[in-house]
């Protein structure tokens, strides 16, 4: 006993020193320890990256819907990579491509999505002061402004960035004659994402601890909010899979600039014939999709969780089936790592080896149905408040299951011949992933603003962004589904070369006035996002009446988030129009002792319980 | 005062539950190392049986690298338990013996990639060779990470911050230490299993 007391104050003492000093500008904003403002940090950055993501999104798609275009006007931001007729130059087309997908997948829906919401909810939901380790954290955020600030310069530089797609398939990307962007743009391609691995490691060391060993008295697991449920299973996916990314980027580092041939075979360039042998292209393909699958998912849980979290606020119901939504989570977890070659059903693959990753990858349909149905089951009869947070967890379900039922399809391998690297897999993968994941992002930003800032967001830019956004994105990927199944191929520089995709000219042109239209929707929730940070209606409280902790902290958090004690928790987040009880809602820091005429007959006997435990 | 009986909440709060979240932390940092390294040995095996591979004898050296890091684990072990019963000189004697160790490792290791060159097996050239060097390359990098460590606790353990009621670091550094140990067992009977 005694010897505990003494480490205790010697940590009180190390404590007190962190505490007296007062914070300067730097070290409260830009070198911030605090869980609040890292989260902030990376939503800043995220929210920059979508919109450099979306803007080379246009410019491809003017490339694609209207190949007679004159792009001379983007010389000025592209220089030598718009041809002297006035075309966009179709390597750089390629690169366009590539960083589009790397910056979407990486840098706005993991980065800017899981390191938003994790850093900034864990904390507030669990009952916790700050994140277990406050500097790892910190570290965390800067070694992803450093990858940024090395993909960002890869734009600029002669050679043109990174160009054989997000996947970065050797051999095109392991030798650096084999296309101009195989070459210094590739390698800062690989520095990036090394320091964004690092980054998502140590974020993720950091969510895990403090879930499992911070959470205040009485927050059982069983008694978790499904957002923290989901960043806990994310941040686990990463923790498994990360490190496998960095093992394939490492080799492919040695095959670029050491000479080595794992990835490379005999292979001849300009009918020269390079010395390597005995390496395999496929072993790559193996290592990046044991990253990759799993990526899919890190990417999609989270705003799964948000979803949770929204739709059950907002029907004024208890998520149905709270056991169920985590099994299928943890499910869904076990399985992501079991069903990446179904990315590589055309590699010649052994076709009995193949129908065993179909099998399983079609065993994922199930717990994601289940969260589908429970979802819906949610919805069902609820008193359905409309705020835009909810419209865009709508608007993710449905994503989910179109995109999801286009997934069934891929995961045979015998209609993947004919489908796969065709617009069909991005039709699925931009409604299951990139759309889905996207609205939770949104969904998660309407409706944790007020905590973040302490101000309303408009509600009326709020639907004006989500109907054009909802629409726009079906009418940007719907169309897709048929150019991909006539047999179009991704990552084309242009459909009229063949003359059997003309017919889809005036399709690709429909396809490219939307994804404008769209994009141009997203710049309302810029405008309504700035102005609302300042200008904004000052936030009550509690505005979404919702049950979990971060509502029981002050309008503007400071560092400890809770001024006086941490509160304690005594049920479940999803007391929501509990028979009997006078609201429609009982926050979780409300016992049971306070609310018998809603208390179940199990709940009395707890009532009892904290009794016992207040007096002991 | 308010500020401390906040402290004094935070700490309480850190101890309710599961083990010390530096603890934790490192455990955790321990998987991420052992899926890198789990990656590389999968696809070692994974182009195996590829063909086109390389059939050579591992170097000798190997077995007496294997000893040293043993050796250096049983080392690591009594300083922490030197530590425990606060006798500084051990504790002192056994941690600058392991960091000895150690550097012992990284030499053998250098020597067997000797072996490996007079053997005709070179880091460019066919991958069997190529993957042995870098399996223990990277390994061989962690464990200078672990010697930097053993010179923090070194250091501190000299200002009398490591006593037997301060442990955290110099368990952490053991556990550490032994995860490398045993990595590298794992690496070599992996390697003389498949090779
Ligand atoms: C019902 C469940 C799902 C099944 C059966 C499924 C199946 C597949 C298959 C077989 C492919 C490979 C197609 C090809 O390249 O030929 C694929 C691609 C893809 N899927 Fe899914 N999927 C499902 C759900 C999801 C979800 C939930 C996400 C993301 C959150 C996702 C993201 C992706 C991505 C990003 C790709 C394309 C990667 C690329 O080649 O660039 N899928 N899916
Ligand atoms: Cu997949």
């Amino acid at each position: 006993m005694s010897t505990k007391n003494i480490e205790l104050e010697a940590e009180l003492h190390e404590h007190d020193h962190d505490h007296e000093h007062h914070q300067s500008f730097i070290t409260k904003y830009i070198f911030s320890t605090d869980h609040k403002i890292i989260a902030k940090q990376y939503l800043f950055t995220g929210i920059f990256w979508a919109f450099i993501g979306g803007l080379l999104s246009v410019v491809f798609r003017l490339q694609l819907g209207f190949p007679d275009m004159d792009l001379e006007w983007l010389r000025p931001f592209f220089g030598k990579w718009i041809t002297i007729n006035g075309k966009l130059d179709p390597e750089f087309y390629l690169a366009l491509v590539t960083m589009h997908g790397t910056i979407m997948v990486f840098f706005v829906l993991t980065a800017g999505l899981s390191g938003t919401f994790s850093n900034y909810l864990i904390p507030l939901q669990i009952g916790a002061r700050d994140m277990a380790s406050g500097f790892i954290n910190m570290l965390s955020y800067w070694f992803f402004f450093a990858s940024s600030v090395v993909m960002f310069i890869s734009f600029f530089i002669e050679t043109g960035p990174a160009s054989g797609g997000w996947v970065v398939y050797p051999p095109l990307s392991a030798l650096p004659q084999a296309m101009s962007g195989s070459g210094l743009g590739m390698t800062m391609w690989l520095t990036a994402m090394a320091l964004f691995i690092a980054s998502t490691l140590l974020g993720g060391i950091n969510y895990i601890t403090t879930v499992i060993n911070l959470r205040t008295k009485g927050m059982s697991f069983s008694r978790l909010p499904l957002t923290i449920w989901a960043f806990l299973l994310t941040a686990i996916i990463g923790l498994l899979s990360f490190p496998v990314l960095l093992a394939a980027a490492l080799l492919l580092i040695l095959d670029r600039s050491f000479g080595t041939s794992f990835y490379l075979a005999e292979i001849f360039i300009n009918g020269e014939a390079l010395p390597n042998m005995g390496g395999s292209p496929i072993l790559y393909q193996h290592l990046f999709w044991f990253l990759g699958h799993p990526e899919v998912y890190i990417v999609l849980l989270p705003a799964l969780g948000i979803t949770s979290e929204v739709i059950a606020t907002n029907s004024r119901k208890p998520i149905f089936g709270y056991r169920a939504m985590i099994g299928s989570m943890m499910g869904i977890t076990i399985l992501s790592f079991i069903v990446w070659a179904h990315h590589m059903f055309v590699t010649g693959m052994n076709p009995f080896l193949g129908s065993i990753f179909m099998l399983l990858t079609l065993i994922i349909a199930v717990p994601s149905a289940v969260k589908v149905f429970n979802y819906l089951t949610t919805l069902w009869k609820g008193n359905i408040v409309f705020t835009p947070a909810m419209l865009f967890s709508i608007g993710l379900v449905s994503f989910f299951i179109s995109g999801g039922l286009t997934g069934i399809f891929l995961g045979n391998s015998a209609i993947d011949i004919q489908l796969h690297d065709t617009y069909f897999v991005v039709a699925h993968f931009h409604l299951v992933m990139g759309s889905a994941a996207f609205f939770g992002m949104m969904a998660g930003v309407y409706h944790w603003f007020p905590k973040m800032f302490g101000r309303m967001m408009d509600e009326k830019l709020g639907y004006v962004h989500f109907w054009l956004t909802f629409i726009g994105i079906y009418l940007v990927f719907f169309p897709m589904h048929y150019i991909g199944i006539a047999g179009f191929p991704r990552r084309y520089y242009s459909f009229t070369n063949f003359d059997t995709f003309s017919m889809f000219t005036d399709l690709n042109a429909f396809v490219s006035v939307a994804a404008i239209i769209t994009f141009g929707a997203q710049i309302i929730f810029a405008f309504n996002f700035l102005y609302s940070i300042f200008k904004g209606r000052i936030a009550p409280a509690n505005p979404w009446r919702s049950n979990t902790l971060e509502w029981t902290t002050p309008r503007n958090p400071g560092h400890g988030n809770w001024p006086g004690k941490i509160p304690e928790v005594y049920r479940w987040p999803y007391d929501y129009s509990k028979p009997g009880a006078k609201e429609d809602f009982i926050p979780q820091n409300i016992p049971y002792s306070q609310t018998p005429e809603s208390n179940l007959p199990f709940e009395k006997d707890l009532v009892e319980k904290e009794k016992a435990e207040k007096e002991s | 005062m308010n500020q401390a009986i906040e402290n004094i909440e935070i700490i309480r709060d850190r101890r309710a539950m599961g083990m010390n979240p530096s603890k934790f932390i490192v455990w955790l940092f321990i998987v991420s190392i052992a899926m890198l390294f789990a990656a590389l040995t999968s696809a070692y095996i994974v182009k195996q049986s590829g063909g086109e591979w390389l059939n050579f004898n591992l170097p000798g050296m190997f077995w007496i690298t294997s000893i040293i890091i043993i050796v250096s684990s049983v080392t690591m072990q009594l300083a922490l338990s030197s530590a425990r019963a606060d006798r500084f000189n051990r504790l002192r004697t056994y941690l600058i013996v392991t960091v000895l160790l150690g550097l012992a490792f990284l030499i053998g290791q250098y020597q067997s990639w000797k072996q490996l060159v007079e053997l005709d097996v070179y880091f460019v050239g066919n991958p069997a060779g190529s993957f042995l060097y870098v399996l223990t390359g990277l390994h061989a990098a962690h464990i200078i990470s672990g010697l930097i460590f053993l010179l923090i606790v070194i250091v501190s353990s000299f200002k009398l911050k490591i006593h037997s009621r301060s442990l955290i670091r110099i368990e952490i550094c053991t556990t550490y230490w032994h995860f490398l140990g045993g990595l590298w067992l794992y690496l070599f009977m992996f390697l003389k299993l498949n090779h």
